[in-house]
This record gives structure tokens, C-alpha cells and sequence, in this order.
């Protein structure tokens, strides 16, 4: 098969790339840009495991083919952290225990990071809704409800990391 | 309960927060080698088939493949999970008896090119009748799918403990209720993967997404015919497990074995609908129960008879069908039980251990059970439980001994919780409360093969330079929290900051942890982790000691810095000696007290590097009948739900409107974590009760093999969940610590069937609570009060 060439602007910076025209976007970020922050956990879109953002909305990575996604901007979970310090929503997990085994956290951290970026004080059904393409069997989601909302009044400056 | 913890009780956060946050933390799948080659399994089409022929050779000559292995060249050496049931074999040879049933693997340059070379091998098959149905397959004349196990009886258990036909003779209301389920799926999100890295000295590490790297290591080097040294396994982080994972999977036999073959480094993973084919998840079980009681509601005695569908294999099944019955020895007080439980075989993928082993959907009949009496007898269903409730120091009929019991707290503090007495019948039409209780083991009392080995080792060795702690457990973090309990359990014992202990976990070359199942990390690791962290702690003070001219039984640390229950301590001469070896250094230790790192270092400069070995297995346990093996543990957790349900009584449409859940724990030694089980148990409990069904076609293919089809709960599923720990002091438990993670499922799936028989009379015997289900149920309830 002829592999195509694109540039993918991944958390901000351009990746020139050769890839087969039916590779994802979620190979091509973790196999060839080694981003494996991003998971896979059915490849089918159930799941919501390999959610990114795509022009500030999510994708399902492993639904998108990666050249569907060239020229437009890109966000990873390996694009929310400021250098060591986490990102507000990442901060909030961590702390209100939203986290367990972890392999939906990623995607379920962009969800957040969408659903607050258009709004910026959701309601508890708003913060659901948001997230309603990412299962975790973990938690029962409470405490990821509560991390969503802790980093949205974070966000709106109502509070601070503890 | 008067003493005071400097680290256990809080909610610190996880240890490996930050790196799951920001996509650092390694899964088996992000690993890569270079050169690696990438693995796949060809997989029977038939149920239920004899194998008359595997023709690899064209598959070998696709340009990129690397190795094909079959029986031929694995041999069939034959494995599972309880040695005295060994009835699976890598590869079929003879037959295959599951859609799914491995026959050959492959090893390519990629993942295309070994897809492309399973559909070159040629097998010749002759099928044979299958049976899907447990009863049919117990039924005279169904096919045979093992011949050493005839009318494909995989296990029978028969229990009697007193006198129970006597016992319901004299009972002054006897009723009997059945209850049957579905076979359900583990739900995790992360696939199951294995990554075998071989060196040149013919030693492999595996990469594998388990909950047992010991088990894993075990089984693969003996089905490969490995020493045991010559195998590494290594559990990175995990994605959830939940019983599924327990077991080594062909997985990791294949991509050992493919990488012995090449050479080279072989990746191996699941898709999602492999996941299905392969199973281990939970049973269906199909269960009777009669239970008499007094007229004011004294348990008597419980006669209880149970199936199981264990699918093609052993797997699990033996405890599985074990733990069936003798989880309902407590927490009653119950004198007189019979079990005769019987697992059969299938055609279908073998079903396994899951989140509340065996005993799920026994508890859920009971409680159900319960509150069927109760409403004969016109007692309130907390009352009921109340009344017949073990107190701490009691043994069950089955000899598990009630070490510590918060039972009572637990049961008052949801009914309190969820105000019930203002709710309990006084809800609007459609709307239901209801209650259930559950019990289980803290850790199996018995390795899976007949050992004495430790069921838990760990080292802690303290940086040579004082300043930190290294924990190195074989124990497996899959999301529990198992690491950060162990540094909690280790900054604890050492007296020392959190911040100060890391841990480093999942990998056999640290010693040996039977692994995550039977919810026993926190008790059992937790215990050698405690010792470990006690005999370094030891030595540091006696160098210290020494040195100081006091005697060590004064000294301890606390906070990080040393104190003295004796005279006023000189350690002027011991800071000035760390300060001589830091000339130049910032921020250097100036408080009052010596702190850890200068005491650290004193020690090291005696006696070399500090290192301390903790070591548990459990006290010899009661119970000398056949299958006392199973439900047997140093501990037992508990816990009490109330649920709150609407109804739809025109769809039959069921919601979960709310959960109040308290579990006794022992000691919290993280209470965000226990918090983080019990809710993640509700969800699971939720999703069994209402939705989960792995379906099968007439062929024994499953339909609905994926987690858009097989409907785990979604975040729009859940209910607001109030969770209330219940610490009780567990004299067996490592600073009275006990589990949490599975038995906090018990009471979730009764308590809503008790709340739906509460909104609508409706009696339900069959799971999930599809609206078809329940709408019919209605109707039939409505008809029987017309």
C-alpha cells in the first residue's frame, strides 16, 4: 500500500510523518510518535479509552484515521501537564482519588478538559453528560464526577489544589 | 481503636497518581523492544470439534512470519489453575472445546502479517454435538466434552454442617426461592497482554497484565519446561483485573514461547472480543435455597443446592463452586447448613474467579430470602438481620472465625444513612427501598497449589544515604492501590513521611506474592511489609543506640526524627559526623531531634546497607472437613447497602436512584482507596444486577462481544453513592487492617432486588433486571393479587 505523508500539530508541535492510508490516529500517535499516554481499550469506539482532542473536540483516536487528522491541532494527556506541574483537571484527579488503575484516565481527563473549556461551570448531570463516552469499571465514576468539578472551581479561581 | 497513626487513616494520595494522570504510567501494550515481533493465536471456529489435522507449513512460508508453534512444538503439558485439576493444554490436539480453543500462534514482523498467516494454516476439523446449557449438558446422553469427566461433571461439593433436616422440621415457616444469573465479563478496560523480552543467556522476562506474576511464572515455566530461574515476570501497571486476570493466559505461554523460538521480543494482546473468548469471568449460577426460621425470624438452618456453568475448563471452578456455599456460613448465626453444589461443563469459554469469588449470587438469593420471611413473618427486614447477626468470637457452622465483625455498626449506619425507618414502606408508588448484607474473605487461607511458602515476602532496603525507604514486593498493583497501602503500611512502621517511601512492586525477582485475588494485598503484604519495615527500623536504632549510650527499646522514630521514651538524648556528635560528609550541602538537618536520614546514615556507616525481610503466611486456620480450604482466612470483611430504586411500571424500566453503603474494614489504612472499592463494587454489583449478560448463539458463539453490546455501567448509570467506612480492629490484620475490594460488592445486587420487590411486589428469579424481565414479573404479580 502507498503511504501517505502528513503533519500531525500534536500538543503543539508539527510531526511530519509517512503512514498508511488506513493507519488511526491512534497507532499513529502511539507508534510512531511513541505518545502511548494515549490507550486502546477496544478499537472500536465503546470506551472512550483513546479520547483526544481533535481542534478542541473529542475524537476517538482509534475512530479517526491518522490522516484525517492532519493539519488540525491535536491534544494528548501528554499535552495537558505545564512541565512538572500537572494540569488543574490532572491535579484534581489525583487528589480526589479518581483514579485507580488508570488506563481511563487519560481519556477521561480530555473529556473534562472539553467539557470545561466550552463550559466552565457545569452542573453535576452537565459534568455526566460530558462524560458519558468514557467507561471506567474502577470507580463507579463518583469521585471522577467530584475530580471534574473540584477542577472546575480551580479553573474559575474558587479554589486551590490542596 | 485508642491508638494514634501519623500516616494510616489519612487520604494521602496515590502513589502512582501523577504518572496515571499524565499518560507516564507504563501499560504491557506501551511497551517496545527493538526488533520486537508481534504475536497472534488462531482460535477454533467450532464449539466443539476433533482436530484432525494442523498444516502450518504455508503459514511458515509467508515472507515476515518468524515462527509458528503448535502442540507439535510446544508439547501438552497440561495446566490450570488448581494442580489437582489440570485439564487444559496450550494447544488442542485431540479436540477443541469452546469457540476460542487455541490451535496454533504465530510470530511476524507485524500484526498483519500474523493475521495473514493464521488464515494459512490449515485445520482439519470433525465437529461434534455440543452443549451449551449446564442442564442439558448434566442431562443424560449430551455430548461428552472431557472424557475423564463423566456426564461432564467438572466438580460436585457436599456439605453438611448440624442437622438441617432436623432442624427444619422443627422451623415454624420453610420456604424455598431460586435465583439464577448470567454469565458475566470482567468489564477492565485494559486488554489482556503479555510481552516476552528473551536475553542471550536464555533467560526471559514477560511483560503480563495480571494480577499474579507468581502463578504466571509458575505455570508458564512448567508448561514450557523452563527452570523457574530462567523466567522473569514483571507486571507493569495494569489496567483492572477483577478475577479474570488471576490466571496465566495463553497470552503468556504463546509470546514466551514465540520468543524462546526466535529470539526476539514478542508482543501479544487481546482484542476486546478475544477478551470474551477467552472469559474466566464470572459463572452463571443457577441456585436453590430453603431456609426455615422461627416465627419471630431465628435463622434454623439453610438447605441449599447450586449449578454451575463452568464453560469447557476447569480454570477456577473448583474454589469457585466452594465458595459458592460456605460464604453463606456467616454473618448469621446459622447452625445448620447443607450445600451440594455441582459445576458442570460446557461448550463455552471456562468461566473463573471474579470480584466476590462464588459468592455473589448465592448472597444475592439469601438476602433476597431474607426478605421474603421477613415479610411473612411481618419483621422489618433490618430488624430481621439484626437479630440474627454473629457477633465478634464467633465461628460459623463451617468453622470461620469472626476475629472482628462491624456487621451491626454496618447495618446501623446505612439504615440511619439512608434514612430508612422514614422511608421503609412510605415511598410513592414505583419507588423501592431495600437492604442485603455480604461477608468475605480477607486473603485465601491456602496458596492455589499445595505449599508452605510465604504467601508474602518483602524487602526494604533504606537508601545508603539515609534519606529513603525502597519497598520491593512481588505484590500486584492493578489499580487497588496495593503500592500505596504498602508505603503507607511502611512509612507507619518506620515512623517516617509518606514522601519517603517508594515502591517497587509486580515483579517475581522480588520475592514471592501470591498476587492480587481473594482480596488479600493489604492483609498479607501488608503484614510482611510491616516486618520488613519493623527489622530495618531495628537495626537503624541499634546502631543508633550504640552510638548514644542508651538503650534501643527508648528510641523510635516519628514524623521523621528520632525520639527517646528515656533520658534526654546528646546527638550532637552523631549530626556533626553526617555534617563532615555533606560539606558544602543546603538545607542540611538542623532541628532538635536527629532525623531519619542522619540516623540512616549512622547505621549504614556500622553495619553497611540497611536492609529489612518481612515474611507472612496465615496462622493455622480451622475447618478439617473436605473443602475447608476454601472460605477459610485470618479475616473477614462486611458490609451493609441500602438502595433506593424507581420503577417504571409501564416499561418495567428499573433505575438506581441512590446507594447507601457502610463496610467494615478493619482499620482504614487509606480511606480515599476504601472509599474508591466500595464505589467501584457498587458499580459492578449495579451492572450485573441491571444489564450484564455475556450471550452465546446456537453455535456457541458469543454475540455480544464487545463493551458497546455488553453494557458495562456508564457514568450516566450511576446513582449518587454514600459511602460510610466501618473500622472495626482486626487482630489478624496488619495494624488491624482487612479487604474491601471484593466483599464490598456482596450486599448490591440483593439490595436491589429487594428494592424492586419493594416498588412493585414483583419476585424476580432471573438476572439482569432487562424491563422485559421485570415488566413480566409485574404482571404476574399483579394477576396473583387479583
Amino acid at each position: 500500500m502507498n503511504k501517505l505523508a502528513l503533519t500531525l500539530n500534536v500538543n503543539g508541535q508539527d510531526h511530519d510523518l509517512l503512514c498508511e492510508p488506513s493507519r488511526t490516529l491512534a497507532q499513529a500517535l502511539r507508534e510512531d510518535l511513541g505518545l502511548t499516554g494515549t490507550k486502546v481499550g477496544c478499537g472500536v469506539g465503546d470506551c472512550g479509552a483513546c479520547t483526544v482532542l481533535v481542534d478542541g473536540q473529542t475524537v476517538n483516536s482509534c475512530l479517526m484515521l491518522a490522516v484525517q487528522a492532519a493539519g488540525k491541532a491535536i491534544v494528548t494527556i501528554e499535552g495537558l501537564a505545564d512541565g512538572p506541574k500537572l494540569h488543574p483537571i490532572q491535579a484534581a484527579f489525583v487528589e480526589q482519588g479518581a483514579i485507580q488503575c488508570g488506563f481511563c484516565s487519560p481519556g477521561m481527563i480530555l473529556s473534562a478538559k472539553a467539557l470545561l473549556d466550552a463550559n466552565p461551570a457545569p452542573s453535576e448531570p452537565e459534568i455526566r453528560q460530558g462524560l458519558s463516552g468514557n467507561l471506567c469499571r474502577c470507580t463507579g465514576y463518583q469521585k471522577i464526577v467530584q475530580a471534574v468539578d473540584a477542577a472546575a472551581r480551580t479553573l474559575r479561581g474558587e479554589r486551590t489544589v490542596g | 481503636m485508642e491508638r494514634q497513626f501519623d500516616v494510616i487513616g489519612s487520604r494521602a494520595p496515590r502513589l502512582d497518581g501523577p504518572a496515571k494522570a499524565t499518560g507516564q504510567a507504563v501499560f504491557a501494550d506501551d511497551l517496545s523492544f527493538p526488533g520486537m515481533l508481534h504475536g497472534a493465536i488462531l482460535q477454533s471456529p467450532h464449539p466443539h470439534a476433533r482436530v484432525l489435522s494442523v498444516d502450518a507449513s504455508a503459514a511458515r512460508r509467508l515472507p515476515g512470519v518468524k515462527a509458528v508453534i503448535t502442540a507439535a512444538e510446544v508439547g501438552t503439558v497440561k495446566y490450570g489453575v488448581s494442580p489437582a485439576r489440570y485439564d487444559e493444554t496450550l494447544f488442542a490436539t485431540d479436540k477443541v472445546r469452546y469457540v476460542g480453543d487455541e490451535i496454533a500462534a504465530v510470530a511476524a514482523v507485524d500484526l498483519a502479517t500474523a493475521l495473514e498467516a493464521l488464515a494459512l494454516i490449515k485445520v482439519e476439523y470433525d465437529p461434534l454435538p455440543a452443549v451449551f446449557d449446564p442442564l442439558e449438558a448434566l442431562a443424560q446422553g449430551a455430548p461428552l466434552i472431557h472424557d475423564e469427566f463423566p456426564g461432564n461433571v467438572c466438580a460436585e461439593v457436599h456439605q453438611e454442617f448440624g442437622e438441617v433436616e432436623a432442624a427444619l422440621a422443627k422451623a415454624d415457616y420453610v420456604r424455598t426461592d431460586t435465583l439464577k444469573n448470567k454469565r458475566q465479563d470482567g468489564g477492565f478496560i485494559e486488554t489482556h497482554c503479555a510481552v516476552a523480552v528473551p536475553d542471550l543467556n536464555g533467560r526471559v522476562t514477560l511483560y503480563s497484565a495480571t494480577q499474579v506474576p507468581h502463578y504466571v511464572q509458575r505455570n508458564v515455566a512448567m508448561v514450557l519446561g523452563l527452570e523457574l530461574s530462567k523466567l522473569r515476570v514483571v507486571k507493569p501497571y495494569v489496567g483492572g483485573g477483577f478475577g479474570p486476570k488471576a490466571e496465566a493466559t495463553p497470552l503468556d505461554y504463546c509470546s514466551t514461547a514465540l520468543a524462546l523460538a526466535t529470539g526476539k521480543p514478542v508482543k501479544m494482546a487481546y482484542t476486546r472480543e478475544q477478551v470474551f473468548l477467552h472469559g474466566r469471568a464470572r459463572h452463571q449460577f443457577i441456585h436453590e435455597m430453603t431456609t426455615g426460621v422461627t416465627k419471630d425470624g431465628k435463622l434454623l438452618a439453610l438447605k441449599h443446592r447450586a449449578i454451575l456453568d463452568g464453560g469447557a475448563y476447569t480454570s477456577f471452578g473448583i474454589a469457585t463452586v466452594y465458595y459458592s456455599g460456605s460464604l453463606l456460613g456467616g454473618p448469621y448465626r446459622l447452625a445448620n447448613m447443607k450445600y451440594d453444589g455441582l459445576r458442570a461443563f460446557t461448550n463455552k469459554p471456562a468461566c473463573g474467579a471474579q470480584r466476590g469469588h462464588g459468592g455473589v449470587i448465592a448472597r444475592a438469593l439469601f438476602e433476597r430470602q431474607l426478605d421474603l420471611i421477613a415479610k411473612e413473618l411481618g419483621i422489618d427486614p433490618v430488624r430481621m438481620r439484626l437479630d440474627n447477626m454473629m457477633e465478634v468470637g464467633d465461628v460459623t457452622c463451617n468453622d470461620l472465625n469472626m476475629s472482628s465483625l462491624g456487621m451491626r455498626e454496618c447495618i446501623e449506619a446505612v439504615r440511619d444513612g439512608s434514612n430508612w425507618e422514614a422511608k421503609k414502606g412510605k415511598l410513592a408508588k414505583g419507588k423501592g427501598i431495600g437492604v442485603a448484607c455480604g461477608f468475605f474473605v480477607s486473603g485465601a487461607g491456602y496458596p492455589i497449589y499445595r505449599s508452605e511458602t510465604y504467601h508474602s515476602t518483602v524487602t526494604l532496603k533504606v537508601d545508603e544515604d539515609g534519606g529513603g525507604i525502597k519497598v520491593l514486593s512481588a505484590s500486584a498493583e492493578i489499580g487497588q492501590g496495593s503500592d500505596t497501602v504498602l508505603a503507607m503500611i511502611a512509612a507507619e512502621s518506620l515512623g517516617v513521611p509518606l514522601e519517603l517511601v517508594r515502591v517497587e512492586s509486580g515483579s517475581t525477582d522480588f520475592g514471592v506474592d501470591l498476587g492480587a485475588y481473594s482480596s488479600r494485598q493489604t492483609l498479607m503484604s501488608g503484614h510482611a511489609c510491616r516486618d520488613a519495615a519493623l527489622m530495618a527500623k531495628g537495626r537503624i536504632l541499634a546502631s543508633v543506640a550504640a552510638e548514644l549510650g542508651v538503650d534501643p527499646d527508648d528510641l523510635d522514630f516519628k514524623n521523621g526524627v528520632l525520639v527517646s521514651r528515656g533520658p534526654a538524648l546528646d546527638i550532637a556528635p552523631l549530626r556533626t559526623r553526617y555534617r563532615k560528609e555533606h560539606r558544602g550541602w543546603p538545607n542540611l538537618p538542623d532541628g532538635e531531634a536527629l532525623c531519619f536520614a542522619e540516623a540512616a546514615r549512622i547505621a549504614f556507616l556500622a553495619q553497611g546497607s540497611i536492609v529489612g525481610t518481612g515474611q507472612y503466611k496465615p496462622p493455622q486456620l480451622g475447618g478439617k472437613y473436605k473443602g475447608a480450604a476454601v472460605g477459610t482466612s485470618p479475616a473477614y470483611g462486611c458490609s451493609a447497602q441500602v438502595v433506593e430504586v424507581a420503577v417504571d411500571l409501564e416499561t418495567g424500566q428499573v433505575r438506581v436512584e441512590s446507594v447507601t453503603d457502610a463496610h467494615d474494614c478493619g482499620r482504614a489504612i487509606n480511606r480515599t482507596a476504601v472509599e474508591g472499592q466500595m464505589e467501584g463494587s457498587i458499580s459492578m454489583g449495579l451492572g450485573e444486577a441491571l444489564f450484564e449478560e455475556v450471550k452465546f448463539d446456537q453455535k456457541g458463539r458469543v454475540v455480544n462481544p464487545s463493551l458497546g453490546e455488553y453494557h458495562i455501567p456508564t457514568i450516566q448509570d450511576m446513582p449518587a453513592m454514600k459511602c460510610i467506612v466501618v473500622e472495626s480492629d482486626e487482630p489478624n490484620g496488619p495494624f488491624g487492617a482487612k479487604e474491601v475490594g471484593e466483599g464490598a460488592i456482596m450486599p448490591t445486587i440483593p439490595a436491589i432486588l429487594n428494592a424492586v420487590y419493594d416498588a412493585t411486589g414483583a419476585v424476580i428469579t432471573e438476572l439482569p433486571l432487562t424491563p422485559e424481565r421485570v415488566l413480566r414479573a409485574i404482571r404476574q404479580a399483579q394477576a396473583a393479587n387479583k
